[in-house]
């Protein structure tokens, strides 16, 4: 069409917009290639070696525990009939919808010591032997709770997808289900099980609460440590370098597993492993297993959730409210303007992309560079913010202060703007994603149709692409929306002074367990949270229903 | 599931047939009103794509009411060709005519004010819109009822006037062509561009829609260029054919003349199965291998040529003497289809009758048909060897 000429300034937005996405990377990067001696040195004789250690422990259990629950699960709900499985097939993924510091938070109060278990068994059997957990086992298996989900839907997809005629020829030669599973099945998925252990550490990577909780401090946590503690950007600054690196060799390692395939893509629809049924003491084992992994990751903390709500609202009904309203209504602003302005974004990247011409390698290695930001930890990317940001207006107030003699205070760091910022950076990805398989839809002879049917671009734009593309692009946005919703890392470095959304209000609660007063917000994050899975079913739904139409 | 869903379409036809003649002429009509000089031109038109060149000084002409096939392998330049004309590529150099219109060259209308219908390969139907919106998406008109009129003329005229409340997805692959069919008919275009429109659909649908479109553009009186690689498809739908190959226009002429007397050994490879068969010019007809081929006239004695040899205008038959051994042959129900090696190490392709069965190796005689080359129409064609 007319995409002659496409010119240096045409370019200029995607340019902007890459060159933004990657700076706070290349700055945690350059104050990693230029350390300061003294404060490496305090670093490794004192935190560093043991947060390294945490890392790496917390990274390995995480990995290799929802890649067991996941799998496995998926293989169950796949392969085999039993009582309950088409409900288990989607309600296993509703854990995804509890962050890993509200899991953290919920079972370090009912467990701990002081909890209303041990205090049970103290009561019943006197002094007895608990274990701790206030422990590196404790947080990673509460993170496996919540994140294997990722894996499991990843690994179930992969497992249907996986055509009936490959896994029957195996059985004709001679293979038992059970090893055609490991020797066929589990190989063929090897890409989506890379992917789906990769996001569950990524999510491990960035969290710093669980692991404040639990007394397991890692990198992550050592930056919110001494950013908080003691105001020290330098060494929060070393220490998300470091970070940084576990991050892109994770990043690497997930490409390797992938190999050559691509992400798995929930495309086509086949009749998939004919499913056995389990009879007897086998299906009831297996629906108690999935009933219980449920139960443990998503039913009871939601109920032990909403007791301690109902008793907070029965004990500080008006003073609980008032602040919660306050606090939604920053979450919901915050949610909202990042969803909005990571779509817009969104869309500026994927058109560039489109649109093609002669720079069309630069676009799409910014895109691809854009759907990196998921892997990035929050705390690198808003320490990678926080250095630029602070020194723009520090220069801005020195500059106007000399001038004019006034200040106008920090108007990038003390505003929403940054905080905005380092969440799009880190959940361009989602945007991203589903903007460009919205955009899809849109096929260049629809346009070209379109046009020759006398369509003025304006009436093409609102009669053919925005009704094609808006509800790919709502469902990237409600993605996102939950995403910042549930973040705590970033929000926690670059909000503005006195600025609580629901998610701090959780975390500062928590940590001074008040646990009941944590309940109504941390309630409310997982109910948002069930929407992307509500989202996600639907979308799965619909293709296959749309493919079985055929 | 797809077989299933045509049937019901076929009773619609046959008890639609009436309003659908009806529609066919007021479509008709309205081109003939539309158009004063309607018809589309192109000279010494170009267009490369960076090193490529996709035409190179292309010159052609469509009538009004005339329906161009354009055939040629893939790269050839046809799709190129048929977008320039839609207005979606800008040419690097000639002049595009749409009627009177200078449309490129000298002055540059936008596709959407072309007045051109265009049919995808991919049928591109709005996948948010029902048939009948989709259909009613180009007619450009304030008067709601006219709008709904002219619509439902065009879907009468292809046969889905029940089927407008329907999305696309919910049709077959044969309907959903028809419905792209109906949305470049009704806005009432200059000329229909139909770009490989039936290299979607099953082998088995493709002939019967192939004649349904036919049909119903011939009915509409439309102006149509045809974009295929299929020979069959050019033969059967055309008044005329263009050959393309590399860009160039090979050969422009009614399809029996494309067969007959092939421009090119180009044209006469690609279109039908054609063997080149080396020999002299003498005393008014060629000599070869397999004997003399006459002409009324021809270039002088000794001139090198190479004749165009079909397979249908040989016989063999077993011959101890003969001059060819056969080498291969396929069975193809009808017919056998021979390849025959001759002593010059030369193989040429014979079609025999299905009770002719000859093994492998069999040496065989080779004659010509003697009434395939004794009259004017069907003179012997040569091309000179340089």
């Amino acid at each position: 069409m007319v995409k002659r000429g496409q010119s240096v300034l045409s370019a200029l937005p995607i340019l902007l917009i890459g060159g933004l996405i990657v700076l706070p990377v290349v700055v945690v990067l350059s104050a990693l290639l230029t350390p300061t001696p003294q404060i490496w040195g305090h670093l490794w004789a004192t935190i560093l070696p043991e947060m390294i250690g945490n890392t790496l422990v917390l990274l390995l259990g995480v990995g290799v525990g929802t890649l067991l629950l996941g799998t496995g699960l998926a293989w169950l709900t796949v392969a085999y009939r039993f009582p309950g499985r088409a409900a288990f097939d989607w309600l296993l993924l509703l854990p995804m919808a509890v962050p890993t510091f509200v899991m953290g938070y919920v079972y370090m109060a009912t467990l701990d010591f002081a909890g209303p278990v041990q205090s049970t068994l103290r009561g019943l059997f006197g002094s007895i032997w608990f274990p701790e957990i206030r422990s590196g086992g404790g947080a990673v298996l509460v993170m496996t709770l919540v994140l294997y989900p990722y894996v499991y839907l990843l690994a179930r997809a992969a497992f249907q997808e996986q055509a009936r005629n490959t896994f029957e020829a195996a059985r004709a030669m001679g293979y038992s289900r059970t090893s055609a599973f490991f020797r066929l099945a589990l190989p063929l998925a090897r890409p989506s099980l890379a992917a789906g252990v990769a996001l569950a550490l990524m999510e491990a990577l960035t969290d710093f609460a669980t692991v404040r909780f639990f007394n397991f401090p890692t990198l992550s946590e050592g930056i919110i440590r001494v950013w908080h503690g003691m105001m020290d950007l330098r060494a929060a600054t070393e220490l998300a370098g470091v970070l940084l690196l576990f991050a892109l060799a994770l990043i690497a390692l997930e490409r390797l597993l992938r190999g050559r395939a691509r992400y798995f893509q929930t495309g086509g629809y086949s009749p998939g492993i004919g499913r056995v049924r389990l009879t007897g003491w086998r299906g009831w084992g297996a629906a108690g297993l999935c009933g219980l992994v449920l139960a443990i990751a998503f039913l009871v903390p939601v109920l032990q959730l909403a007791l301690w709500a109902v008793r907070d609202l029965v004990q500080a009904g008006p003073s609980t409210l008032a602040a919660y309203w306050r606090l939604a209504g920053n979450s919901l602003l915050l949610s909202g303007l990042a969803a909005g302005v990571a779509i817009i974004v969104a869309v500026v990247v994927s058109n560039g992309v489109r649109m093609g011409g002669s720079g069309g390698w630069l676009t799409r290695a910014i895109a691809r560079l854009a759907s990196t930001g998921y892997a990035i930890p929050g705390a690198v990317i808003a320490v990678g913010i926080l250095l630029p940001l602070s020194a723009i207006d520090h220069a801005l107030n020195d500059l106007l202060e000399g001038w004019r003699g006034i200040t106008i205070g920090l108007v990038l760091t003390g505003s929403l703007v940054g905080l905005i910022y380092a969440y799009v950076v880190r959940f361009m990805a989602v945007a991203y994603n589903s903007v460009e398989s919205s955009l899809e839809k849109v096929t260049p002879n629809i346009s070209l149709a379109a046009r020759t049917l006398g369509a003025s671009p304006r009436r093409l734009l609102w009669q053919i692409h925005l009704p094609l593309i808006t509800p790919g692009l709502l469902a990237g946005a409600i993605l996102v929306f939950v995403d910042v919703m549930k973040e705590l890392p970033i929000t926690m470095i670059l909000r503005p002074f006195g600025y609580d959304t629901l998610a701090i209000w959780v975390w500062q609660m928590a940590a001074e367990s008040l646990w009941a007063g944590a309940a109504l917000p941390a309630l409310t994050i997982v109910a948002v949270g069930v929407l992307p899975v509500i989202l996600l079913l639907r979308i799965t739904a619909a293709k296959s229903g749309s493919e079985s139409n055929q | 599931m797809r077989e299933n869903a045509m049937l019901p379409s076929l009773k619609t036809q046959v008890i639609t047939e009436e309003p659908r003649l009806a529609a066919g002429r007021e479509l008709a009509n309205g081109f003939a009103a539309s158009l004063s000089a309607p018809h589309v031109a192109l000279a010494q038109v170009s267009k490369s794509f960076g090193a490529v060149t996709a035409l190179a000084n292309l010159s052609l002409q469509v009538d009004q009411g005339e329906f161009l096939s354009l055939l040629g392998p893939s790269g050839c330049g046809k799709t190129t060709l048929l977008r320039l004309i839609a207005g979606l590529e800008v040419p690097d150099s000639g002049t595009i005519t749409i009627g009177e219109k200078v449309v490129a060259g000298s002055s540059w209308v936008q596709p959407e004010r072309r007045g051109v219908g265009i049919v995808f390969q991919d049928y591109a139907l709005f996948p948010h819109m029902t048939v009948f919106d989709n259909v009613a998406f180009g007619v450009r008109c304030s008067n709601r009822p006219v709008v709904s009129k002219k619509t439902m003329d065009a879907l009468r005229l292809v046969g889905l006037a029940e089927l407008g409340g329907r999305y696309p997805h919910e049709l077959s692959g044969g309907q959903q062509q028809r419905v792209a069919l109906a949305r470049a008919l009704a806005p009432g275009p200059a000329v229909i561009l139909l770009d490989e429109p039936f290299s979607n659909l099953d082998v088995s649908l493709r002939a019967r829609v192939r004649d349904e479109i036919k049909e119903i553009l011939t009915r509409a009186g439309a102006t149509v260029v045809l974009v295929t690689h299929d020979q069959e498809e050019a033969l059967v739908m055309g008044d005329r054919i263009g050959v393309l190959n590399a860009g160039q226009l090979e050969q422009i002429d009614r399809p029996e003349v494309i067969f007959h007397r092939p421009a090119t050994p180009f044209v006469a490879q690609f279109i039908g199965i054609a063997d080149l068969l080396p020999g002299e010019i003498q005393n008014r007809s060629i000599v070869t291998e397999l004997g003399r081929l006459p002409l009324r006239e021809g270039p002088p004695a000794g001139t090198k040529v190479k004749a165009v040899l079909r397979p249908d205008s040989t016989e063999i038959y077993p011959d101890a003497e003969g001059v060819g051994v056969v080498m291969d042959r396929v069975f193809q129900g009808l017919h056998y289809l021979y390849r025959v090696r001759l002593h010059s190490g030369i193989t040429i392709r014979s079609v025999q009758h299905h009770s002719r069965s000859y093994a492998l190796g069999t040496r065989v005689a080779v004659t010509l048909a003697r009434h395939d080359y004794d009259s004017a129409d069907n003179e012997a064609v040569y091309f000179i060897e340089h």
